[in-house]
């Protein structure tokens, strides 16, 4: 086949995908692939990634492309510049597929929570569950297309793990700063992170390697040295050590889901993986309420600067005042879990409740971090089931209140507030509906994750 | 923790938004589930304790100091129509 006929078979699949699916808010065109490959640093045929198509959550920025984060309010947005994970994409032979459904800026486990005029992303496996979220369209698109095909999410309390583990598929979340953020559009900056989901740990490993790096256009990127993390797919495991997160086995989580997880490492022991069980916690009963509090935070900051002003939504202006024109704006175009969010966040920053509850919660995150770096003088890495449920259905989502929404997070906000490296595996179904074993390392060290999770991948 | 409309109207007034009375019925025992859930944080122990902003060290980098081309006018008022000029046109401010 041509290389044109491999973009219009892609094209094509995305399409007919997305009339089914929703995992789509915007497709590349033809046009846009001629923009690509108009520039010469982005046509490489010997690329890491030559031959790949890569999906992007809408929330990454790619020039010339309209990059909403999956809300209304961003509308029309066509980015001047693409974000550096993006540009090195494209600079390794990457081809750009379009933009992926989201909750609205990343406000959500289950994809349900997406812009008011956004289609909602159905599970692959089964269209009456959600795909999880809320790089819902991301990991939906990595189950079905059928092409050469890798997405690129974002996580801030397991935003990537989450849909992956829904889906089937394999998602990395990788260390906080490992992966440039210049380009995202924020949720919570100290929290934010950028990486891929693919249907083999060896496709994720690629794209990592492909967009991890030190950039000097993100303040908080990482000035670390990055492994070649596809040469460690499949080296032996034996005689690493691996802690079983006490906590995570315990009440609320579904008990199918849990020996899906115990076959995993019962896998791993096989394998010569030496196995003990670890407790943590202060993470287990404080993590959930901590992550949201500065997720919160920082979202009803970041969300400030959307007003109809510049870009995104905007109506004439004439006759009205500056503060009723911004409030106009974002009341007719942001959804109800965005207004939520922003609510309790200023709530939370505004004077006489900032130390109670802002500074309060970053104090207990540096507990949250000794208490994982503690186990990590001894273990390689931890384990433990990756979402406490299989995907829900939607009416069951519609039962629950926010707060019962948010508890579903309780097992990826630990390492997500630690900014620690994690990987979700697919395994054993449970109703027919794929599970997820996650793996967490210390800072950096992706490349344990990979080792690890390749070992099991598959093996069921 | 009391959650009442006239605190959530006061904080949307803060937070540029504005919302009905029917939003403003469901918000407020879902904002007071939510506070007071964080309640629990008051358990910990957090005195001499320093707070976290960032999960890694960050340490400050400064690029070389040599000066690049930034975005055209052009370019920046690409994703507008309210524009006059060579300026974004906004809400009168005065």
């Amino acid at each position: 086949m041509t290389e044109k006929q491999n973009i219009k078979q892609a094209l094509d699949e995305a399409q007919q995908i997305n009339k089914e699916y929703n995992y789509y808010n915007y497709i590349t065109t033809q046009e846009d692939i001629k923009l690509q490959e108009s520039n010469k640093l982005y046509n490489s045929k010997e690329g890491k990634l030559s031959g790949y198509f890569i999906s992007v959550k809408d929330a990454i920025n790619v020039k010339g492309m309209e990059s909403t984060a999956g809300s209304k309010i961003l509308n029309g947005y066509k980015p001047l510049f693409d974000a550096t994970a993006v540009k090195q994409i494209k600079e390794q032979g990457g081809i750009v597929l379009g933009k992926t459904t989201q909750d609205a800026f990343g406000f959500g486990g289950f994809s349900v929570n997406v812009g008011l005029d956004k289609e909602i992303p159905l599970n692959p496996n089964n269209k009456g569950r959600a795909c999880g979220g809320s790089s819902g369209g991301c990991a939906g698109a990595t189950s079905k297309h059928k092409i050469k095909h890798i997405s690129l999410a974002e996580s801030t309390g397991g935003s990537i793990v989450c849909p992956a583990s829904f889906c089937g598929v394999v998602g990395i979340c990788p260390t906080y700063g490992r992966v440039s953020r210049y380009g995202l559009m924020d949720y919570a900056n100290s929290l934010d992170k950028i990486g891929p989901t693919a249907k083999k740990v060896k496709d994720a490993a690629l794209l990592l390697e492909v967009i991890s790096g030190y950039d000097e256009n993100d303040s908080t990127s990482a000035n670390e040295e990055v492994k070649e993390f596809t040469t460690y797919v499949g080296k032996p495991v034996k005689g690493m050590k691996v802690g079983i997160i006490k906590e995570a086995f315990g009440e609320g989580v579904n008990s199918e889901v849990k020996k899906a997880i115990e076959n995993k490492i019962a896998e791993l022991k096989e394998q010569g993986v030496e196995i003990k069980e670890v407790s943590l916690p202060l993470t287990s009963k404080y993590g959930l309420s901590v992550y949201y509090i500065l997720a919160m935070c920082e979202a009803s900051t970041n969300l400030a600067k959307y007003c109809g002003m510049r870009y995104g939504k905007q109506e004439d202006p004439t006759g009205i005042s500056f503060n009723d024109y911004f409030t106009k704006i974002r009341t007719e175009n942001l959804n109800e879990e965005s207004k939520r969010r922003i609510m309790i966040g200023t709530f939370a920053r505004m004077s006489g409740f900032r130390d109670a509850y802002y500074i309060k919660a970053a104090k207990i995150r540096t507990l949250i971090i000794n208490e994982y770096k503690e186990l990590f003088k001894t273990y390689d890495a931890l384990i433990c089931p990756t979402m406490p449920v299989i995907a829900p259905k939607f009416e069951e989502i519609k039962k629950m209140t926010p707060l019962e929404n948010y508890m579903m997070d309780i097992l990826t906000v630990g390492p997500n507030l630690a900014g620690l490296p994690h990987i979700t595996i697919p395994s054993d179904e449970v109703d027919n509906m794929p599970t997820g074993t996650m793996l967490i390392a210390d800072h950096f060290n992706e490349d344990i994750l990979i080792q690890l999770g390749s070992s099991i991948e598959n093996m069921y | 923790m009391e959650v009442n409309k006239e605190l959530l109207q006061n904080v949307a007034k803060v937070a540029r938004l504005k919302l009905t009375n029917k939003e403003i019925d469901a918000f407020i025992p879902q904002v007071k589930e939510i506070l007071d859930s964080f309640q629990i944080l008051s358990e910990v122990n957090t005195d001499n304790i320093k707070p976290s902003f960032q999960p890694i060290p960050i340490k400050n980098r400064l690029r070389e100091d040599i000066p690049r081309e930034p975005i055209s006018i052009e370019d920046a008022l690409k994703n507008t129509s309210l524009k006059q000029d060579t300026y974004f046109k906004g809400p009168k401010a005065v």
